[in-house]
């Protein structure tokens, strides 16, 4: 018995694969702060086109103007000045692994790239450190007109569709964090896929921060033209530092007329780190927008993917999963704006707090004159571990449509006596019974990730339940 | 095989088991019989260690060893899960749904990797068949959306599986039609091989497809009669006036 657990504890140690750092080796690092220069210096390094340049610096003057949230959980202990807001860990990327620098190399050895790769890849970006410096795209995606890159390759190579489409969902204003993240910007994934186009197998990307006070600002636009289809993973894991990091990215995804994209996150940021992400969609006619959010890691996270639908039958859905362990508050939700007729979007949340960590559902649902015959459904369910943890809701409904249905659930549990006595009974012991019903609590978000994520996210949420029992 | 020494049990101070104390022989097949509250499912929680039922100090004067042994190991301290790891199997009065945990799932980790997946898969379809368990049902998350003899069945059906010595089938007719309750007999009785069987149970209908070796009775958190299967005839007559 105990040999068996002494054993079980040891496998873990083993499968631990985010606790470590690898020594930095950067070969160009910017100072610590934010000027004007240090933007300049940024777009300069890159080569970038004026209007970029602009951008940035626009966006700078922004940043500089806003102020920070007015909801959510406190974060003034970000310091600005402490951070670096470049860094480019090699001159060139590689697109052969074993091209790839020994360090960079057993850092994603340990994440498991190559072995991803091999299941089920149909191509890998990754991302470490600020710039993208792995990469292969399947050939055949190629062949097809899918364009799969980092966002700087996508600047140089297809600017035309770049400067079409980013910061126009997400402009530099909507909030201080976007706007940081235009000033700064780097690496991050484009997507492109043409009409009628159906990607079988999920475009993946694995982002990693290993640099200390290092914020980490990937910019992510995806193009799903009129009836194509494409699914992209995003999963973050980050070695364990003291002091504090920023991550603040932007996505912006245009779905066009019955198309449809899939995004799936699965967050694990270590929990220094501020996570702080803007989210957005714009849905056309018919179109279809899955968010398929996990929230595992960060000390701080605030991120509520939005869909805007546009076009009329326009289809969004946000199902998301925040843990928030101690010392961490996840302020996850999501953002509904229907501004057509016939749309539905659909919002279910699970969220599971332990060890004094707190959990909030922020939601905005926006029916606009006009938006008839739309359909609304909100499900927040918040699992509670002990006493000491918490979870709120705060659900916003904003309908200026009559001719609407809305349905809004929310329940709020402990993990049941009876329950775990029965898993108990049945030879699981505590930790694996806790665990069992935490799993089962997510089930309904964590089918629809592909298969090997959800293993990865089960096993990351069984050892967070492992730590709570001595 | 399970010897439960001067049991006194209690929830939130009262008293609920008054000193039980029994031999339970290996292969042999019990009926524990009894009115309503009479004590029969906290003696099957208190056995598999449910922790709401606190185990006392007994106040015999002629023993304070008040244990419960599972074949020779003395249980009394042990965790519910040492309990299953230890032999015994609750088969539950009104067993729960759990939302997302599936059945082969929560079948392998009671394993514990001591049996293949895949072995186990086969064995749960086998045994499902038999027991004429729907394969979608199988595939469910555990008893979601099951009625209350699909769950019966359920239990039974588990128990096959994780293959322990000591079986507590706590009313595992109550809630069944007659067609499941022959299955689920026939099905106990085809795989009882050397095991034990503890039935409780208010009704003597299962008893004749199992036909005990003694019949328990309890009143007041007391075993006040064992006897043969007839006592169970007795009590199917006369009721339990006689005993209280």
């Amino acid at each position: 018995m105990k040999v068996t657990r002494d054993k079980q504890k040891e496998d873990l140690n083993f499968d631990y694969k985010y606790g470590f750092s690898m020594p930095e080796k950067s070969f160009y690092k910017a100072k610590k702060g934010l000027r004007e220069d240090v933007v300049r210096m940024i777009s300069k390094i890159k080569k970038e086109p004026d209007w970029m340049l602009e951008f940035r610096l626009k966006a700078y003057k922004i940043f500089l103007e806003k102020n920070m949230p007015k909801f959510g959980p406190s974060l003034e202990n970000i310091d600005f000045d402490n951070i670096y807001y470049y860094l480019k860990p090699t001159e060139n990327q590689a697109d052969a692994w074993e091209d790839l620098p020994a360090e960079i190399k057993e850092t994603y050895d340990r994440i498991g790239v190559p072995e991803a790769e091999k299941k089920f890849l149909a191509g890998v970006s990754a991302q470490y450190e600020s710039e993208v410096v792995y990469e292969s795209v399947n050939k055949e995606l190629a062949k097809e007109g899918v364009i799969f890159c980092d966002m700087d390759t996508a600047l140089r190579e297809h600017e035309d569709i770049v400067k079409e489409y980013f910061g126009t969902l997400i402009p530099a204003h909507d909030n201080k964090f976007a706007a940081l993240n235009s000033a700064v910007w780097s690496g991050g994934s484009f997507v492109y896929v043409p009409k009628g186009v159906k990607v079988k197998l999920p475009l993946q990307a694995y982002f990693r921060i290993n640099a200390e006070r290092f914020g980490q600002f990937e910019r992510t636009l995806i193009i799903a033209e009129e009836g194509s289809d494409v699914h992209y993973v995003e999963g973050c894991t980050a070695p364990i530092y003291t002091s504090e990091s920023l991550h603040a990215a932007v996505v912006e995804i245009f779905v066009k007329k019955d198309a449809h994209v899939r995004y799936t996150t699965v967050q694990n940021w270590s929990t220094n780190i501020y996570n702080l992400v803007t989210k957005r969609t714009h849905c056309g006619e018919n179109g279809f927008m899955e968010w398929i959010d996990c929230n595992i890691g960060s000390g701080i996270t605030m991120k509520y993917p939005s869909v805007y639908l546009h076009g009329e039958g326009a289809r969004g859905e946000v199902l998301s999963i925040a843990f928030a362990g101690k010392g961490q508050i996840q302020d996850a939700g999501a953002k509904m704006m229907h501004f057509a007729p016939n749309t539905s979007s659909r919002i279910v949340s699970k969220s599971i707090s332990k060890d004094g960590g707190r959990t909030s559902y922020r939601g905005l649902v926006q029916v606009s004159p006009g938006a008839k015959n739309s359909t609304v459904f909100v499900s927040c369910d918040a699992l509670i571990l002990d006493e000491e943890s918490r979870s709120d809701t705060y659900p916003t409904m904003k309908i200026k449509e009559n001719d609407v249905e809305i349905q809004h659930e929310a329940t709020v549990e402990k993990l049941g006596d009876e329950k775990l006595f029965y898993l108990r009974s049945r030879g699981l012991n505590r930790a694996d019974a806790e665990s069992a019903l935490v799993l089962g609590f997510m089930e309904p978000v964590t089918k629809k990730i592909p298969l090997e994520y959800s293993i990865e996210l089960n096993r990351l949420i069984k050892l967070e339940m492992e730590g709570s029992v001595g | 095989m399970l010897k439960i020494n001067n049991l006194i049990v209690s929830i939130d101070g009262k008293t609920i088991l008054n000193d039980i104390n029994f031999i339970f022989e290996k292969g042999k097949t019990y009926a524990i019989m009894g009115p309503n509250g009479s004590g029969k499912s906290t003696l099957a929680y208190s056995l598999m260690g449910h922790p709401a039922y606190k185990i006392s100090n007994s106040k015999s004067q002629i023993s304070n060893d008040n244990t419960i042994v599972l074949n020779g190991e003395d249980i009394t301290a042990m965790e519910p899960h040492a309990r299953a790891q230890a032999g015994m199997f609750l088969s539950f009065q009104t067993p729960l749904a759990l939302s997302g945990v599936k059945v082969y799932q929560l079948l392998q980790l009671a394993m514990h990797g001591k049996k293949d997946p895949l072995k186990i898969r086969n064995e749960a379809k086998a045994y499902a068949k038999e027991l004429g368990i729907s394969e979608e049902l199988l595939n469910r998350p555990l008893n979601e959306g099951a009625s209350g003899g699909e769950r019966k069945k359920m239990e039974v059906l588990q128990a096959a599986v994780l293959g322990k010595s000591l079986l507590i089938f706590d009313e595992v007719d109550t809630g069944v039609d007659v067609d499941a309750l022959k299955s689920i007999s026939k099905f106990l009785i085809k795989y009882k091989k050397d095991k034990t069987y503890i039935v409780i149970t208010h009704y003597n209908r299962i008893l004749h497809y199992l036909k005990p070796d003694h019949v328990l009775v309890m009143v007041e958190g007391k075993i006040v009669k064992v006897g043969g299967p007839e006592l169970a005839k007795t009590i199917e007559d006369e009721g339990y006036e006689a005993f209280t």
